[in-house]
This record gives structure tokens, sequence and C-alpha cells, in this order.
């Protein structure tokens, strides 16, 4: 297929002698957002963290329009550019204020000029309401707010896939919503997205393709009609029933 | 003659030595101020290079200069720190003088034994400043491409900085103090001063006096200045709202008045604004 961007075949990873991931194969393409749910310890943040190289996987291979990543000659810092990610805790640096957060990828990493990294990155702020808050730093700032400008950070380095682990997990009720409206805008205009969620009614109404985990394993994967409303695999009905029984 | 009360012979010694002692106070505060700074340097480039991951597997040739490179500064470290440094300024300065033939002369000498020492010190508390950061810093660094030395740059060391101010005035405030070890090599600082200027008249209670008071004066305005340094590399408590949408700033502020056209107008914007929260809120229930 033209339009793939990561292919993930046979992935392993082993945490010591504790297998985490056995054998999961999946696909992202251009313009999908997949999302994968599951129980926790099923190994989603781990797929996912492989993906961006911050695991190293211990076996099978993950390609990137074709290329190994984990192959040699291969530069891990200049595949990360392409490959944003936003984490549970934000991990925003705590040094810099919000603008700074959002300049310093474009100008260090990619070394445009600063002139045009504050105006990206202003775009992006603004994109994700978070413009007025420029001046503050991340400790000034609510949980809500802080995931949207780890958003806007991972957006001006204008990735080709964004990696979303658990973006919501950390977050009390009323600052959900904020975030997930945020990326849902972002699905909408077309970005490439991969999410690890637990909010099943967000997965259900934005992804294109939803990836059911359990055990390291990939049980189903399909539309988000195909595994919300006919599941195929016992595991998927129980774990989705579990859900809608909360 | 020499006056027989105590303040009339402190005064007495600070008319008839007063530029003795400033010049001693000079030598003392440079001593400490540009050795601590040394120091600082030798101890990030020493913290930094102890805590450089490597894969032994992925690159075994990295790895083992690594550890070499990393065992010598383990044993800088543990030799400096672990003997005095009235014995190192005896060792280096008259010992290579003897053994080696090496005249360092007496600044150079006084400015490397202190800041070799601070060096060792400022190592581990540096190594200690960067494992004290969290690792999801490091992981937001490199998640948007940032490799080690740029994630160590931007990242890390400011915050690890930070968080060891309070240790860098303490080597700072310790320096002052222990450059009075120096007079063993020479070095004509406040202690080697006073002493001299003490035994002149045979007054070391009055002369200590003045040393004790200089000793302090110096040490209290470093650390008040290092506090506010500290408080200027936090920043501003408050941030400003940048906002072109003044309705956003004024929210909760306007009282309604019918006859004022703008306001109307202002409303409708409102109400349109607090209905796409309303949706927000709901997408994400």
């Amino acid at each position: 297929m033209d339009n793939n961007i990561i292919k993930v075949s046979h992935l392993q990873k082993f945490f010591g002698k504790n297998q985490v991931l056995k054998d999961v194969d999946f696909n992202v393409n251009e313009g999908d957002v997949t999302t994968i749910i599951g129980a926790s310890g099923s190994g989603k943040s781990t797929l996912l963290r492989c993906i961006n190289l911050l695991e190293k996987p211990s076996g099978g291979e993950i390609l990137f329009h074709g290329k190994p990543i984990t192959g040699k000659g291969f530069d891990p810092c200049s595949y990360r550019a392409k490959v944003g990610m936003c984490f549970q805790s934000f991990n925003l640096f705590n040094n810099m204020t919000v603008i700074e957060n959002c300049m310093v990828g474009p100008v260090k990493v990619l070394k445009r000029p600063k002139a045009e990294a504050e105006e990206k990155a202003l775009f992006y702020l603004k994109k994700v309401g978070m413009d007025p808050y420029i001046k503050a730093k991340p400790r000034q700032l609510s949980g809500g707010q802080k995931q949207r400008v780890a958003i806007a950070r991972a957006l001006a380095m204008e990735p080709e896939v964004l990696l979303f682990d658990e973006p919501t997990s950390a977050l009390d009720p009323q600052m959900v919503g904020e975030v997930l409206s945020v990326m849902r805008q972002l699905a909408k205009e077309g970005l490439t997205m991969i999410i690890v969620t637990h909010e099943m009614a967000f997965a259900r109404d934005v992804s294109t393709h939803v990836v059911y985990m359990a055990d390291g394993v990939i049980c189903e994967e399909g539309s988000p009609e195909k595994i919300f409303e006919h599941p195929e695999n016992e595991r998927t009905a129980e774990f989705l029933k579990r859900f809608n029984e909360r | 003659m020499l006056p027989s009360d105590f303040w009339g012979r402190i005064v007495f010694i600070l008319e008839e030595y007063g530029s003795s002692f400033l010049r001693g106070i000079g030598t003392t505060m440079l001593i400490a101020v540009v050795s601590t700074a040394i120091g600082c340097i030798i101890g990030f480039a020493v913290g930094i290079v102890q805590t450089i991951p490597c894969d032994k597997e992925e690159n075994p040739v990295k790895w083992g200069l690594l550890s070499v490179i990393k065992f010598i500064l383990t044993a800088y470290v543990e030799i400096f720190r672990g003997t005095p440094m009235m014995v190192q300024a005896m060792f280096i300065y008259y010992g290579t003088a003897m053994v080696f033939n090496i005249n360092m002369g007496m600044w150079t000498a006084a400015f490397f034994i202190v800041s070799i020492n601070t060096g060792a010190y400022m190592a581990e508390t540096v190594r200690g400043g960067i494992l004290s950061i969290d690792p999801g810093q490091t992981e937001g660094a490199m998640a948007i491409g940032m490799n080690h030395f740029q994630t160590m740059i931007n990242v890390i060391l400011p915050q690890a900085l930070r968080n060891i101010m309070p240790q860098i005035g303490n080597n700072l405030i310790i320096n002052i103090k222990d450059t009075s070890v120096l007079s063993v090599i020479g070095v004509m600082e406040l202690f080697y001063t006073t002493k001299g200027i003490a035994g002149a008249y045979y007054t070391y209670f009055e002369a200590f006096s003045i040393a004790m008071v200089f000793y302090f004066i110096m040490t209290f305005i470093c650390s008040r200045i290092l506090r506010v340094l500290e408080s200027r590399m936090d920043g501003p408590d408050n941030y400003e709202l940048v906002q072109t949408d003044a309705l956003v700033l004024g929210e909760g502020m306007h009282r309604y008045n019918p006859k004022d056209k703008n306001v109307s107008t202002n409303g409708d914007y409102r109400a349109q604004r607090a209905g796409n929260f309303n949706e927000n809120q709901r997408e994400g229930m």
C-alpha cells in the first residue's frame, strides 16, 4: 500500500523474563485514527512506546515508510521528530513557558528560524485554545491545560503521526472534555493518530480503526462499528460489556 | 601606643591595618568566587559524563570507553573528597616542586586546589541534581526528537541547576572559609593577614574578632545574593494572560446595561461561546 506509514510485524517485547508483547501485527495508513483499547497491563502503552522507540523492541520489526526503525543507520531522533507523542503525565518542560515549550522542538531539532517557530507555536496553541497562556509556566496550569499545551508542542513539530498514551487518564472528568474535543478536531482535519485510551465513547466516535489488546496480543481489530456493535471475539465482548456496565 | 580598652584596640588595628585586611578580604573572595565557578564547571562536566546512558550490547566500544572514563572520574571524586584540602595544598604546592620540579606559583596553586576540590563535591551534587529530574522530562524531550546532548542543555540541566543552587551556595560559603587553609602555602588571604596583624602587637582576641566579623559579612552577603539569584531563576509567580479577546479577561466583571449596544452584542458572542462550551462538555461525557 502506498499510503502506509507504520507497519508493525511480529513485535515482541520482554521486560526481563516477563513478555509484555507477544507477536503484535498492525498497520497504520495515512489519515487513520487508530485507537487501542484494552485492560490495564495488556501492553497498549508498551506498544506505543515501542513505536516511538522509547522502549527498544525485543523482537519483530516496525517499518516506517517501509524502513525498519530498529535497523542500523536509522536515526531515532529524526524519526521521533516525525512521530509525535503525548503522554499521560504531559511531560511539559518545567523550565520553560508555554510558548517556549512549543518552540524548543522546531528551533533546536528542526533548526527553524525563531520567528517562524513562534508563529507556528502560536498557531497551534490557538488551535488548542491555549494562546492566552503563552507566558505561563507549566506549574501554573491545570491538568487539562497542560495536556492541551503538550498536544500543541507535538503539533508544532508537524509530525506525520501523533501518538497519544492515555492522554486523559490523569485528568479529572471536567478536564477530559476539553482535551478530547481538541483531539476530535485534529481527527477531523485528517491527522494520523494512534491513541491508547480508556474513553470508549470517544474511541467509537473518532476512530477509523479500533484495536483491542489483551495479554500482549491483538485480540480483535476493525472498524469501530464492528468492534463496538458486533465484536466477534469473546474477550472483546466481555471487555466492552464490563465497560458498558459501569 | 596601643590603647588599653577592647574597642580602642579594635579601632587602632583597623586604622593601622585596614588596607591589609581589605587586601586579605579581596584575596579570599577572589579565590573563593573564581574557584567555585571553575569547580562548578568541572562538576557539571563530570556529572554529565557520569549520567551518559549507554547500552553495553548496542555499542560495546562506546560502553568500554565510557566505563574507563567513568572509573577515572569516580577515582578523582573519591580521592579529592576523601583527603583534607590542607594536605592536598602541601602535597601539590611543595610536593610537586620537590619531586617533579614544577613550580606552579602560589596563585595558580591556590586556584587549582580549591577548584578541583569544589569540582569533586559538585560532581556528586550535579549527578544528584540530574537524577532528581523526573524521567518524564527526558521522555518529553526525546519524543520531540532531541538527542541526549540537546535534552541535557535545554531541559535537564537548567532544571538541575535550579535544584542544586542551594548546594552551590553552600560550596561558595565553604570555600570562603576554607581558603584559610591556603595560608600553609603562603597565600595572603584573610586568615594569614590576620595572623600577621595579631602577632605584631600580640592582639589575638581583637584581630580575630575583626576577622570573624569580616568572614561572617562575606558569607552572609553571598548567601543573600544567591537567594536573590534563586528567586530570579524561578521567575514571577504570576503570569499575564495574553488575550486579544478582551471579553475573556473581563468575564463575569461586566454589568449588563441595555443602553450600551456594545455590551449587548458581546452578550450574544458570549452566549455563542457558552453554547460551544456546553457542546464540548457533552463530547467528553
